[in-house]
């Protein structure tokens, strides 16, 4: 069964396209993550999808509903974790999600039962008595997916879930992802973390200026670039290297960290020579060169043009 | 069921809104505090005229208690992204609006009741009508509670929609009839205010409290109508903001 089904869809600001013929599917059960730098389209296509917006043109359907013509179906069927922990700071934990199982008219008689299953589910029964402004980050996000099960749902759509969060925080919100999966809710995960999309997704479309410009599984999407080797050079001190200086280097694609470049290239004799040269000039020292199976983030790299830490930059500037 | 399931989400909203906003102590003793604050300064410029004034404090009460409130509930929800939550859950945006002005007009009921009750004990205020005074109090807070929603939901900014309130709100307190009795007015003034939903309102109350019974039915089917007009129209802009 198809669980989202979207064809050609658009949609613009004003005179600005910010989704362009977007056609895709995911299966019942798939998690499916939508990859793509600030403004490439994620958001608009999640709020066309689950009845914030209407597309201007092209069709989707959700569960078998459409977005345009069914909207209050849909958003029965589906739970939806926005970017922003939007639940309400005055009232307390137990408080909001008693609100949300009346908002989604979770039945009076399993109210209660729905809502400590979800509290033990996310290990939120300590915190049900204390306000949700009060909560920590990790508690919050926890406390907003828990609200987007109550009713649920067989879609639950994910707008950049650990955004913000600590590297426990995150692990932990994967882990209960995973879980999620697991028991067979489909998911539609928006995220700029490339490796979290490659650890949780079975499918993932890349976005970029409202198009998508790939999609499959992160798989198939490794393999894209598994013809181009990654060179990975290591080296000390820790120095920054300019990226003027590795103009020199033959080179598809070259990244560069405090103790390493990674180099995608079609000739490593010559980028291993030229990088040893400047590393003579410079004063470093080489510990280790290899070369090594291309991730998902490398793959990224090449299919959109764009890197990982300008994505985060612009990601951490819009907050 | 349909219907029953869009009763349910409205209620929770208002139910919600009272608990998370309304009825949290700085909003209900500030509530309480301004008709009071309202009334004294009233009867330090003219105590013996103050009786006269009541039925126009009430309305004052109801107007500034629901439109204020509800400009910041909703824009500070729209700010934070709360209000999207209500947006994605299956109910309509009639549901939602409807919600959050009924928030608004309970509100604006409780605050307009302790002035009315002031009015009583304190200015030997009466009710001579007691239906006609309770509706027309009722549908001068779903009114203006609509009012509020309207602005809050046509602008971004808390501080937009409190400018915005008060670009109507200080012209109507003297428009409206609350001070200068509208047949003393100039003509032009006089039609100007029969646009205004307080002009009605203060009307329709001054009838229940002093007898004359004027054009109250005339006046409490505008007030309703009003209310239609707003509410239909705060949706329409709730939309429209949308896209």
């Amino acid at each position: 069964m198809t669980a989202i089904q979207v064809n050609g869809l658009t949609k613009f600001w004003g005179k600005i396209k910010a989704v362009d013929r977007v056609s895709f599917q995911v299966e019942d059960g798939d998690v499916f993550g939508f990859l793509g730098p600030n403004g490439a389209g994620k958001t608009t296509t999640i709020k066309m999808l689950v009845g914030l917006t209407k597309p201007t043109d092209g069709s989707a359907t959700v569960a078998g509903y459409d977005v345009v013509k069914e909207p209050t179906m849909v958003k029965k069927r589906i739970g939806v974790v926005s970017e922003t922990s939007n639940l309400y700071d005055e009232l307390t934990v137990y408080e909001n999600l008693r609100f949300v199982s009346k908002l989604y008219h979770v039945p009076s008689r399993l109210r209660d039962t729905r809502i400590k299953e979800q509290l033990d589910t996310f290990n939120l029964s300590d915190y049900r008595g204390r306000p949700f402004g009060k909560l920590s980050k990790g508690l919050k996000r926890r406390t907003v997916l828990s609200a987007a099960l109550l009713h649920d749902p067989e879609i639950l759509f994910l707008d950049e879930p650990t955004s913000g969060l600590d590297v426990m925080s995150s692990r932990n919100l994967r882990q209960l992802i995973s879980e999620l999966a697991e028991r067979g809710v489909t998911i539609f995960l928006t995220t700029h973390y490339i490796e979290e999309a490659g650890q949780l997704c079975d499918l993932i479309a890349l976005i970029v200026k409202g198009k998508i410009i790939e999609a499959g599984s992160p798989e198939a999407l490794r393999s894209r670039v598994q013809d181009v080797p990654l060179l990975e050079i290591r080296f000390e001190p820790e120095i920054k290297i300019e990226e003027e200086l590795l103009e020199e280097v033959p080179a598809e694609n070259i990244r560069v960290y405090s103790d390493r470049v990674s180099i995608l290239t079609r000739d490593v004799h010559k980028s291993v020579t030229a990088f040893t040269v400047l590393a003579e000039k410079r004063g470093i020292t080489i510990q280790e060169i290899q070369t090594v199976k291309p991730r998902l983030e490398d793959a990224f790299v090449q299919l959109t043009g764009l890197t990982p830490d300008s994505m985060r930059a612009e990601k951490e500037a819009k907050r | 069921m349909i219907l029953g399931e869009e009763m349910e989400g409205i209620l929770a909203i208002v139910e919600k809104d009272l608990k998370a906003y309304y009825f949290k102590p700085p909003n209900i003793s500030w509530g309480i505090l301004f008709p009071i604050v309202l009334a004294l300064s009233f009867s330090l410029r003219n105590p013996e005229g103050l009786t006269d004034l009541a039925p126009g404090l009430i309305a004052m009460a109801a107007l500034f208690g629901t439109t204020s409130m509800e400009a910041i509930v909703i824009t500070f929800e729209k700010r934070v992204g709360a209000l999207e939550r209500l947006q994605l859950a299956p109910i309509t945006d009639v549901s939602i609006i409807v919600g959050k002005v009924l928030g608004g007009t309970i509100f604006g009921l409780v605050i307009s009741t302790v002035m009315t009750v002031l009015s009583i004990l304190f200015l030997g205020s009466e009710i001579v009508y007691p239906p006609v005074f309770i509706l027309s109090l009722l549908l001068t807070a779903i009114d203006h509670s609509a009012l509020g929603a309207l602005v809050a939901v046509s602008v971004k900014e808390v501080f937009e929609a409190q400018t915005l309130s008060n670009y109507f709100r200080f012209p109507m307190i003297f428009l409206c009839g609350i001070f200068l009795p509208l047949d003393e007015m100039p003509a032009a003034l006089r039609y100007l205010a029969r646009v205004l939903p307080l002009t009605y309102s203060v009307e329709t109350l001054r009838a229940s409290m002093t007898g004359l019974s004027g054009n109250a039915p005339v006046d409490l089917l505008i007030l309703a109508g009003y209310s239609v007009f707003l509410v239909a129209l705060s949706v329409f802009f709730f939309r429209k903001n949308q896209e």
